[in-house]
């Protein structure tokens, strides 16, 4: 094991090589794109030996990846904002395939108005494209979930492929101190892929066959089934890694502060941070507040939602996203299991950082304030004028 | 040239009878096409097996026995090309 002082895209880099995937397939995107220089000078210093291919799109960044993975290749493949949403019908490919394909995705804001500061309306405008989807707070939890996602992906449970999300620049830009696992461990960790879903000339296959009303909705059904199977996945895969490397995640969610709080702030991605410090502050003042940092959102942490959130009086969600004309996705996801369960509770969402807006300590403090008061359902946080009436 | 030899196959009964993702083994036809019919075409004995029918199916599903010719009824869609292009009218379409 080494220290080293990493961005968050550096620390992906140094997860991807530790899992040496055999075939890489890239394209450079803000705020992606260091991530893809790193990994082409690790293998140009023969570093990380694997194939790394310069594609001319990100359609063809995954569909070359989709390609290498029906070989029964580790790939790997990264994107950001208008770069997802290219990929968009590849997306599906790869995960109806059930390819266990990795994909980090730098969230970024999405056109118009042009922007390459990050939100999340990137990556949650694709949560129905089949793709488990992990957010991720830190340097180190993006290099430890680079290891991990190939774990849970290539589960033959699961065989579904993973996004890493790392918060834009806030993120992926952001220097901090990084624990890079050794070698040995690292192999000792995650075991060489093996799949029968591959191209062979001893046992020869159609791939990507179609399949008619008759069967389909079998098929959709299983791929259903591995995601939510992949839920028990998640949680040993991370009791192997702390096993392992000494360091926990906590599963699909992590809770801090929660077990008493009668308030409850729901996030996902970086600003998890500082919100876990507006938490110690408020708790000082003897206030029973608490954090759930969701950590993966598909599959839905459901059974944990329930377990954290039933004794809450309010909870809120603060998400970096907008579903145009209702409210923003993670809330209705949130909501969702919550009338399913019968919790009695006020439930608030915070609409923020839309398009790189800064997400203040003071903001924060303003949505605990809220939850314990109460107010309007729907709030967006930070914005720079009054609203029109 | 005779009808191509298609394996028998077996409509998965369990979900563990599907295969992983959409991989495989090929030479299964599983869908059926009977079903976009209206009207199904009969060769009757005014054939004098010149095949111009055998030749003009876009479907291919007019084949050669040691009688004369014969039609794959779970391929035919009825479109009548075969009815029309028969110099001796000895294909007739009957209502399904």
């Amino acid at each position: 094991m080494t220290k080293a002082f990493l961005s968050g895209n550096d620390a992906f880099a140094e997860g991807v090589r530790l899992a040496c995937p055999q075939v890489i397939s890239i394209y450079p995107i803000t705020p992606q794109t260091t991530v893809v220089e790193r990994i082409s000078e690790m293998v140009e210093d023969s570093s990380l030996k694997s194939e790394l291919i310069h594609v001319e799109s990100e359609h063809s960044a995954l569909s070359c990846a989709i390609g290498a993975s029906a070989m029964g290749a580790r790939t790997f493949t990264a994107t950001s904002s208008q770069g997802l949403l290219y990929m968009a019908e590849c997306l599906q490919y790869a995960s109806g395939g059930r390819f266990p394909i990795v994909m980090m995705n730098a969230n970024r804001s999405t056109a118009l108005p042009w922007n390459i500061y990050g939100d999340q309306r990137d990556s949650l405008s694709q949560l129905d494209c089949g793709w488990i989807q992990v957010y991720v707070e830190d340097a180190q939890e993006s290099l430890d979930m680079a290891l991990q996602s190939y774990h849970i992906a290539e589960n033959p449970l699961v065989s579904t492929p993973v996004m890493v999300n790392l918060d834009g620049f806030v993120l992926t830009h952001t220097y901090e101190t990084v624990e890079i696992p050794s070698q040995t461990d690292a192999d000792r960790f995650l075991p060489p892929f093996q799949t029968e879903n591959k191209m062979s000339l001893d046992n020869p296959k159609n791939l990507a066959f179609s399949v008619g009303p008759d069967n389909n909705m079998e098929f959709k059904y299983i791929q259903h089934k591995a995601m939510l199977d992949s839920r028990r996945v998640i949680e040993e895969t991370d009791a192997k890694f702390a096993e392992i490397f000494g360091r926990s995640y906590g599963g699909l969610t992590q809770g801090y502060r929660i077990d008493d709080a009668d308030y409850i702030l729901i996030t996902l991605g970086s600003i998890t941070g500082l919100c876990r410090e507006v938490v110690d502050e408020l708790r000082e003042r003897g206030e029973k507040v608490g954090l759930l940092k969701l950590r993966f959102i598909r599959p839905f942490p459901s059974d944990d939602l329930v377990a954290a959130l039933e004794s809450a009086k309010a909870i809120g969600v603060l998400e970096k996203d907008i579903s145009f004309g209702y409210e923003g996705t993670v809330y209705t996801n949130v909501n969702s299991v919550i009338a399913k369960n019968g919790l009695r509770l006020e439930t608030y969402n915070f609409i923020a950082g839309l398009g790189g807006r800064d997400i203040s300590r003071e903001n924060i403090t303003t949505i605990f304030r809220h939850l314990q008061t109460g107010g309007q359902h729907v709030n967006f946080i930070g914005l720079g004028v009054t609203i029109d009436e | 040239m005779s009808k191509p030899y298609l394996r028998p196959y077996q409509k998965p009964q369990k979900l563990s009878d599907y295969p992983l993702g959409t991989a495989s083994e090929a030479g299964y036809l599983v869908t059926k096409n009977s079903g976009w019919r209206n009207e199904r075409p009969i060769i009757t004995d005014a054939c004098i097996n010149c095949l111009q029918c055998y030749l003009y199916c876009p479907d291919g599903v007019i084949f050669k026995t040691e009688h004369g010719l014969d039609i794959d009824y779970d391929f035919c869609k009825g479109c009548g090309i075969c009815e029309k292009i028969c110099p001796k009218q000895a294909i007739k379409m009957e209502v399904e």
